[in-house]
């Protein structure tokens, strides 16, 4: 779908996601005072845009800062300068409450689908949630049916509802977690290491479901992984990032066949080859 | 106690497991979780055991020395040859003599299998302790196992708390651990499972050195068939319990014949190939490609 948009015609005001000198600093405590000594510059300056329809990917080593520009962009954490657009609108500097209309068009997928469900609530509870909050007009029924078109659309059996989490596997849990955060129709998501902790016939699967998922929903997506041979299959754009910043962006295509940076090339190497 | 086990020379089978089954016992339900497997590891080979989660890997290397529960909880039956000897019969004493000493292992999680309350050098050189007596120096016998596995200042590394190390430096001290007492067999069990790309290939590299260097012999239990090639000579696939192919490496990479070990295969996504859907398991193709072997 977004192969059909020319690489020339996609320009700032095109994008979905606008990201502008972003910086998250985390404050670093000493002494008996227990004042600020330092900063961690998790993410230290960073820019690009993500055109609509399309998925960039975001891939990097541990500790890069990936997960912190994910955060950022749903407002997990406080950013400490620069800007973010969706759409002409900047987001980066509301207050929660100004920010509450945006955060169903701009949802989650985290990378654990072990701990980052409830372990008490039923699946169908944990799908429904954000429907209570932001649809808390919608009569239950409304919201019951929501659910069971939402396990369709993730390959679960509709009685998956009434079941537990630790009933479930991996990548199962992977695909309530998806269903969950698709639960308020957003137009953006932020998919955070989804599949590194899934076996790789199972990341096969979630990997094919979300390509299907973008195409049928017209999804935008931020995908982030440290493996590069999945970034690099799924998304058509790619972010490479070290140490707080970005030092390299290009086409999918241009990544794997003319990559610029050092950082890109190592990478790249560590893919093994099958 | 090596006076009962064969000697050793390269080529020669150090390990042998013939149809070994394991079951569980969980809540009145029995768990088949191998089925009959049989397997050979020689001197210096490396052989890696590929399969998805719950296809019975893990149990696999843990039986080979008693680290399973005892009955009821868990039956393993079938015979498990290591230099000739059948550790099976082995009393929990004697198993202890050959687990760390003949045959360490590693485990996906470091952070995990190492003891937070004490530090990494007084781990190791426990272990060293427990399994080497004859070792005079044993300070100098752990900065030497930091040094084999390139863990940069083994004098102050000595003193970290696990905590303070990062994944990929917990392994490296996993492998120091495994490696001081000169194992002959090392399972390692998904042993870059949780870490980066790039680190995992650091630590695939370290053990390719540190098997020329030792010269031991790998059970490489792994989900990921991307890891396997350029390590291992020879791979087992295993299908819920069950052996479904083995051979090697290259040519069962190159010419898979179950259509469970091509599924394993046409998954992993190839960098420049990224207009091409990934493969995944047909199930039920597996299945009646299984009846149907058991039909011939
Ligand atoms: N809440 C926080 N407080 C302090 N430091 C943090 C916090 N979150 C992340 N960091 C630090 O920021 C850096 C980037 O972390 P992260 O964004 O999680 O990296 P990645 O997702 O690429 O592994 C790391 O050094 C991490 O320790
Ligand atoms: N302690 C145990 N009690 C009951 N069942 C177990 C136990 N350990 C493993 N199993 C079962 O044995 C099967 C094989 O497990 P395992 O060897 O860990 O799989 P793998 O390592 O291939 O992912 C699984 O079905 C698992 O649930
Ligand atoms: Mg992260
Ligand atoms: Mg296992």
């Amino acid at each position: 779908m977004m192969t059909e948009i020319p690489q020339a015609t996609i320009t700032a005001t095109d994008s979905l996601i606008r990201v502008k000198d972003l910086k998250v600093h985390f404050p670093v405590y000493g002494g008996v005072l227990r004042r600020v000594v330092d900063f961690v510059r998790a993410v230290d300056g960073v820019s690009f845009s993500i055109p609509r329809g399309i998925t960039m990917g975001l891939v990097g080593e541990s500790g890069s800062g990936k997960t912190t520009i994910g955060r950022a962009l749903v407002r997990l954490n406080q950013i400490t300068d620069g800007e973010i657009f969706f759409g002409d609108k900047e987001v980066g500097q509301l207050t929660t409450r100004g920010f509450f209309p945006w955060r169903k068009r701009i949802q989650m997928v985290f990378q654990d689908p072990y701990n980052s469900l409830n372990p008490r609530m039923r699946v169908g509870r944990a799908i429904q949630e954000p429907l209570d909050i932001h649809f808390p007009r919608w009569d239950r029924r409304r919201k019951e049916g929501r659910v069971r078109e939402l396990l369709d659309l993730v390959g679960l059996p509709r009685n998956s509802g009434e079941r537990f989490p630790h009933e479930f596997s991996g990548g199962q849990r992977q695909r309530i977690g998806i269903a969950r955060s698709l639960a308020v129709e957003p137009e953006f998501l932020v998919l955070d290491e989804p599949v590194s902790a899934l076996d790789v016939s199972v990341q096969a699967a979630i990997v094919n479901l979300l390509q299907d998922l973008q195409k049928e929903l017209n999804l935008t997506y931020l995908f982030i992984a440290h493996d590069l041979a999945v970034v690099e299959h799924i998304s058509d754009e790619v972010l490479v990032m070290t140490g707080g910043k970005i030092v390299e962006q290009a086409s999918a295509e241009a990544i794997y066949e003319n990559p610029q940076h050092p950082y890109t090339k190592k990478l790249l190497e560590a893919v093994p080859a099958i | 106690m090596s006076t009962h086990l064969t000697p050793s020379s390269p080529g020669q089978t150090l390990l042998e497991l013939r149809d070994l089954h394991i079951r569980f016992q969980s809540r009145g339900e029995e768990v088949h979780a191998v089925k009959g497997t049989r397997m050979t590891i020689a001197e210096g080979e490396t052989v890696a055991v590929v399969g998805e989660s719950g296809s019975g890997k893990s149990v696999t290397g843990m039986a080979l020395t008693q680290l399973l529960p005892g009955k009821p909880a868990c039956e393993v039956t079938g015979e498990i040859l290591y230099r000739g000897k059948d550790l099976m019969a082995c009393s929990g004493r004697e198993i202890r003599q050959y687990r760390g000493k003949e045959i360490a292992y590693i485990f996906q999680e470091p952070g995990s299998s190492l003891n937070p309350v004490f530090t990494v050098g007084h781990q190791i050189a426990e272990a060293i302790k427990l399994h080497r007596p004859e070792i005079k120096d044993v300070t100098a016998e752990v900065i030497r196992a930091l040094d084999l596995v390139h863990i940069r200042d083994p004098e102050k590394r000595f003193r970290d708390y696990p905590h303070q190390l990062s994944g990929g430096m917990q392994q490296r001290v996993m492998i120091a651990m495994a490696l001081a007492c000169h194992p002959k067999l090392l399972i390692a069990d998904e042993p870059t499972t949780a870490l980066d790309v790039t680190i995992q290939a650091q630590i695939m590299n370290l053990l390719r050195e540190l098997r020329e260097k030792i010269g031991m012999s790998i059970m490489l239990i792994t989900h990921n068939f991307g890891i396997v090639k350029g390590f291992a000579d020879r791979v087992v696939v295993m299908f819920r319990g069950e052996i479904v192919e083995e051979g090697p490496v290259e040519e069962v990479l190159a010419n898979p014949q179950h259509p469970y070990t091509r599924a394993l295969i046409g998954c992993i996504p190839r960098l420049g190939n990224r207009r091409e859907r990934l493969t995944t398991i047909d199930y039920e193709e597996i299945e009646q490609a299984l009846k149907k072997e058991e039909r011939v």
